[in-house]
């Protein structure tokens, strides 16, 4: 195998072209797709951005929609069934469960995301900076941390929900708040270990400004970690979201979650309306396994130190 | 030793100042306050009420006195909805449910999770590794507002063994099904870190002269390798406390425990602002004792820690 690549890069050297080498990037992408559960977990989040997305084109029923056909019987009647049209069958008010669940997704993949990109951004922004400066500002910035993850937020954030109204716009606010936390931490680890190097030191001696530096220099090479580390938050942010419904203080009805749709099948078990419970649930949790996989999977393909 | 206690005690108490005075602005920022209803109260009665609670006095003044009550009596004021009641009755009503649990959901989260992980990692890469290893990911998916549901599916409607909610005084059937819902996703989590950090000591030097003495394979590691992989775990027993706190809210709503969480989120869907900043300071106080707790714990099984 080595003979015939080298045999190959030989004879385009012969040809006079210039070898083509290979970035670290497409390094870590033959690595990641050698991972079958990797490559597996990330076909499921296709799948379920799909089934997020154009579900709605699907569902014979809206989401809001009362079906009053089976109102009264939804233990009997409401199950699943092709041919009315409720494929994941009714909740116990009767709506769609397909449609349901479809919004649901949406929502909870959209909380995910956002927490993640507010983490990426705000975090390793910030990690960084205290980072590179260092010293008594990074004191101050990383004790200013300390003090806020000993904060119960949880409480906090229902609180802000309580206080300022239940609605998408402040949970988002909420969950970005505590996600860039850990992120910032993690940031300004990699941060100190970077900025002793050559580069670093060849930028500062030529006079770039600290600002240029943290993010032309310093932000590109803590990439690898920041990607790995949002992969693995998407869940947790996920896991909050539902959380916060589960208890019936997040999105608004006729807006539901995967939280609140658990919550929702949970109430009505003792009916024996399992699908209620059952799809909402397999969702969260292949969804769960396959960023759990995928982030597994980015950390052996990007992280140099395991190879 | 007692001079860093010290320390992170001096530390703690701005810490715990901020909380109080940041809960206490939230609620006052909140619109309309606790005494508003449907049909308005006569100006005369609704500023007889204020009087009462203090509440026509200005923010400052109102601030101290709830901080001075606070530190001086371990008074946590009045509740706004429950006449009979102030906020130390709920508070003492809930708490030792919520302790009783939470202690045992705790224990069962690190010896289950310890012993899980030191297992894997002793017979690393064979069938009981492999078992480890999946039975700890698959829990990972399972947070409490997931595992409530169905463990009452399994031992209360189908199997019948086990009562699907209640307290009782805290008989043992009844705190069964809480704790293992509680603990399994920490369960999963310590057992993880075990794993990982078991296999980094194993692999070092002093492990490898440990053997090379000849020492028993038990020796080597109940008296050489445990104390340096207890390390990372120790550091994940802070947030794993936060986490089984906010998880305790979920618990008591689930299963009818009568906890301080149901008295949290029903005093959140009251507004009933007295008991909610009470228990939100309280849990924050809690989490900063424990992270203190934490911190002495690490620095007395590692002396290369200095603060």
């Amino acid at each position: 195998m080595a003979l015939i690549i080298g045999r190959g890069i030989a004879d385009e050297l012969r040809n006079g072209a210039a070898p083509k080498g290979r970035s670290p990037w497409q390094d870590a992408r033959t690595r990641f797709f050698r991972n079958r559960a990797a490559t597996a977990g990330l076909v499921v989040l296709i799948l379920v951005a799909i089934f997020a997305l154009l579900g709605r084109y699907l569902a014979v029923w809206s989401n809001e929609d009362i079906d009053w056909n089976l109102l009264g019987n939804v233990a009997e009647q409401g199950g699943p069934n092709w041919e009315n049209g409720h494929f994941f069958g009714v909740d116990e008010l009767g709506r769609d469960l397909f449609a349901r669940t479809v919004q649901g997704t949406q929502v909870s993949l959209m909380v995910g995301i956002v927490g993640a990109l507010v983490s990426v951004v705000v975090g390793t922004l910030y990690g960084a900076t205290a980072g590179f400066i260092g010293g008594r500002v990074d004191g101050v910035m990383m004790r200013t941390v300390d003090i806020l993850m000993s904060i119960p937020y949880m409480f906090v954030l229902i609180l802000m929900l309580v206080v300022f109204g239940r609605s998408l716009l402040m949970l988002f606010i909420g969950i970005g708040l505590v996600s860039w936390l850990d992120m910032a931490r993690i940031a300004r680890g990699q941060t100190l270990s970077i900025k002793n190097k050559e580069f670093v030191e060849a930028a500062v001696a030529t006079g770039v400004k600290p600002l240029t530096i943290i993010l032309r220099h310093i932000v590109p090479n803590l990439l690898g970690v920041v990607i790995v580390y949002a992969t693995l938050l998407v869940p947790s942010m996920i896991i909050y979201e539902s959380f916060i419904s589960f208890l019936g203080l997040g999105v608004q009805e006729p807006n539901t979650s995967w939280g609140a749709l658990i919550n929702d099948g949970a109430s009505q078990m003792q009916y024996g309306t399992l699908w209620q419970i059952g799809f909402p649930l397999f969702f969260f949790v292949i969804t769960l396994f396959a960023f759990f996989f995928v982030g597994d999977g980015l950390r052996d393909a990007l992280d140099p130190k395991d190879r | 030793m007692s001079s860093f206690i010290l320390r992170r005690l001096i530390i703690a108490i701005p810490v715990l100042l901020i909380l109080i005075v940041a809960t206490f602005l939230l609620m006052y920022a909140a619109p309309g306050g606790p005494f508003t209803s449907e049909r308005p109260l006569p100006p005369e009665v609704m500023a007889n009420i204020e009087a009462k609670y203090g509440l026509n006095q200005p923010l400052y003044v109102q601030i101290w006195k709830y901080v001075v009550g606070i530190v001086t009596q371990f008074d946590f004021g009045p509740s706004y909805i429950y006449k009979d009641q102030d906020v130390n009755d709920i508070i003492a009503q809930g708490f030792p449910v919520t302790l009783t649990y939470g202690f045992w959901s705790f224990v069962v989260a690190v010896v289950v999770g310890v012993s899980l992980g030191v297992t894997a990692a002793i017979r690393h890469n064979t069938w009981l590794d492999y078992l480890a290893v999946g039975v700890s990911v698959g829990a990972q998916v399972l947070p409490n507002f997931v595992m409530a549901p169905i463990l009452v599916l399994i031992f209360t409607l189908w199997l019948g063994w086990l009562p699907g909610g209640g307290w009782q005084g805290g008989q043992w059937q009844f705190i069964i099904m809480p704790v293992i819902a509680l603990s399994t996703s920490f369960m999963a989590s310590i057992a993880r870190i075990t794993r990982s950090s078991m296999l980094e000591v194993l692999n070092a030097n002093f492990i490898r002269t440990a053997r090379a003495k000849g020492l028993p394979e038990h020796t080597v590691i109940w008296r050489h390798a445990l104390k340096p992989t207890m390390l990372p775990v120790i550091s994940y027993l802070g947030p794993a406390f936060v986490g089984m706190i906010t998880g305790s809210v979920v618990i008591d709503i689930y299963f009818s425990t009568g906890g301080i969480g149901q008295f949290f989120v029903n005093s959140a869907l009251n507004r009933d602002y007295g008991v909610m900043m009470g228990v939100t300071i309280l849990t924050g106080a809690l989490t900063v004792l424990f992270n203190l707790l934490v911190d002495v714990l690490y620095a007395w099984i590692d002396p290369r820690i200095r603060y």
